[in-house]
C-alpha cells in the first residue's frame, strides 16, 4: 500500500534534532485543539488551519493566489486531514496535494468519523498514507508517528519512551494502547486502525509492519 | 486533611457515575491524558469550546427548523458537527441524541427533528452541568492543597 515515497522519507529525516513538522487541518475549533495538543504532546511542531484552502495557502499551492511562495521554507513532514470539512473536503485537498510535484511526497492522514470502507478505499487509493477513525485517541497518533518516523529517528528518544511505556525499539503496539473494545484484535503496529477489525487482508500489509526490515532497507542509501 | 480526603472520593465517585451513567465515555479519559503540568487546564479549555460550540449550533438548529421550507442538509451538517464535537469530549449520551437526530434529517421527518432537537437539548445541558459540577470539585481539591485523583 505505501507508494514510492516511503523510504525517500525516511532519509530525509535524518537529523536526529529535526522536530516532525505537522500541518492539521479541521473545520472544528474543538477537534483542532485536541489534534494539536495529541502531536505536540508526542513532541511534533503544529500547524493548524482551519480548512483546506488555507492548508493550500500555508503550502504556496493556492491557485488564487498568483505568486505562490511556500510560506517562510517551514517545511512539513506530515498532513493529517479531517475529511468532511465545508469548502473543499479532506479527500480533495489529498488530490490537490497529491497532484503537486512539489508536494506529493508529503505523507497526508485521512480523519473521519465515518468508517465507511469505501470513503477509506477511495482515500488509500488516491494517495492516503493511513485514514484515523475519530474520535482521535493518543495510541493513533503515537502509532503514527512511529510508523512514519521509525524508531528514534528524528524523535526525542527519552521523550517517546516516556509516552509511550515502552523500551524502544519495539515493533509491537506500546502498552498505552488502549483499544478497549473486546471484539477488535490487536492492530497490528503500522496498518490503519480502521482496518484492525478486518480479518488481515493482504491490502493491510505494507513495508511500514516492519521496522527491522525498514532500518536495514534505508541503510542502503 | 480530612476536607480533602472527602472532596477526592466525592470526585471519584461522582466520575464513576458519569462513566456508568453513560454520560462521559472513554474519550474523556483520553482527554485527560493530554493534560499536565505545562498543560493543566487543556480539558477545561477543551470543554468551554465544547460548549461555546454547543449552544452555537443549538441556536442554528432551532433557527433552521423554523423556516417556512426546511432544509434538511443544512440540518444535517448542524447536527453531524454536534455530533463530532461531542465525540470528541466523550459527551457519549449527546453523541448518540445526535445519531438518531442524523436519521430524522435523513427521513426529512420534521416532528422527529423537533423532538430530537428538544432531547439534544436536554442531554446537552444535562453533560454540561455535570461537566461544570467535575470542574468545581477538581477545584475544590486543589484549593484545600490535594492533588486530582487520575480515573481509569
Amino acid at each position: 500500500m505505501a507508494k514510492n515515497g516511503f523510504f525517500s522519507r525516511l532519509r530525509r529525516v535524518d537529523d536526529l534534532s529535526h522536530e516532525v513538522h505537522v500541518l492539521a487541518v479541521d473545520d472544528s475549533l474543538v477537534d483542532r485543539k485536541v489534534i494539536e495538543r495529541l502531536l505536540k504532546i508526542t513532541s511534533c511542531k503544529v500547524t493548524a488551519v482551519d480548512s483546506g484552502r488555507r492548508a493550500l495557502q500555508f503550502l504556496g499551492l493556492d491557485e488564487t493566489e498568483k505568486n505562490s511562495v511556500a510560506l517562510d521554507g517551514l517545511k512539513v513532514d506530515l498532513i493529517i486531514t479531517d475529511y468532511c470539512m465545508p469548502g473543499m473536503t479532506g479527500y480533495e485537498l489529498l488530490k490537490k496535494i497529491k497532484g503537486s510535484s512539489t508536494f506529493r511526497e508529503i505523507p497526508v492522514v485521512i480523519m473521519s468519523s465515518e468508517n465507511v470502507l469505501t470513503r477509506i478505499d477511495r482515500c488509500l487509493e488516491e494517495g492516503a498514507e493511513d485514514f484515523i477513525v475519530k474520535p482521535v485517541k493518543l495510541s493513533d497518533v503515537k502509532r503514527l508517528k512511529r510508523c512514519m518516523f521509525g524508531e528514534g529517528l528524528g524523535l526525542n528518544k527519552r521523550k517517546l519512551e516516556e509516552h509511550c511505556g515502552v523500551a524502544i525499539p519495539s515493533p509491537t503496539p506500546s502498552l498505552d494502547d488502549d483499544n478497549v473494545s473486546s471484539n477488535r484484535s490487536p492492530p497490528s503496529p503500522c496498518s490503519p486502525r480502521s482496518f484492525s477489525s478486518l480479518p488481515s487482508s493482504p491490502t493491510s500489509s505494507t513495508p511500514l509492519d516492519s521496522p527491522t526490515r525498514r532500518f536495514e532497507a534505508s541503510s542502503e542509501s | 486533611m480530612e476536607i480533602v480526603g472527602q472532596l477526592q472520593k466525592q470526585f471519584v465517585d461522582f466520575s464513576t457515575s458519569l462513566n456508568h451513567e453513560g454520560f462521559l465515555d472513554e474519550q474523556y479519559l483520553q482527554l485527560q491524558k493530554l493534560q499536565d503540568e505545562s498543560n493543566p487546564d487543556f480539558v477545561c479549555e477543551v470543554v468551554s469550546l465544547f460548549f461555546d460550540d454547543s449552544e452555537k449550533l443549538l441556536n442554528n438548529l432551532a433557527t433552521a427548523l423554523q423556516q417556512q421550507v426546511v432544509d434538511f442538509k443544512q440540518v444535517d451538517a448542524h447536527v453531524h458537527q454536534f455530533k463530532g464535537s461531542s465525540s470528541s469530549i466523550g459527551a457519549q449520551r449527546v453523541k448518540n441524541m445526535c445519531v438518531a437526530f442524523r436519521n430524522f434529517c435523513e427521513e426529512k421527518n420534521l416532528d422527529g427533528c423537533l423532538r430530537c432537537l428538544q432531547q439534544l437539548k436536554h442531554e446537552y445541558f444535562l453533560v454540561k452541568n455535570k461537566l461544570e459540577t467535575l470542574f468545581r470539585l477538581e477545584r475544590q481539591i486543589v484549593e484545600a492543597g490535594g492533588t486530582v485523583p487520575v480515573i481509569g
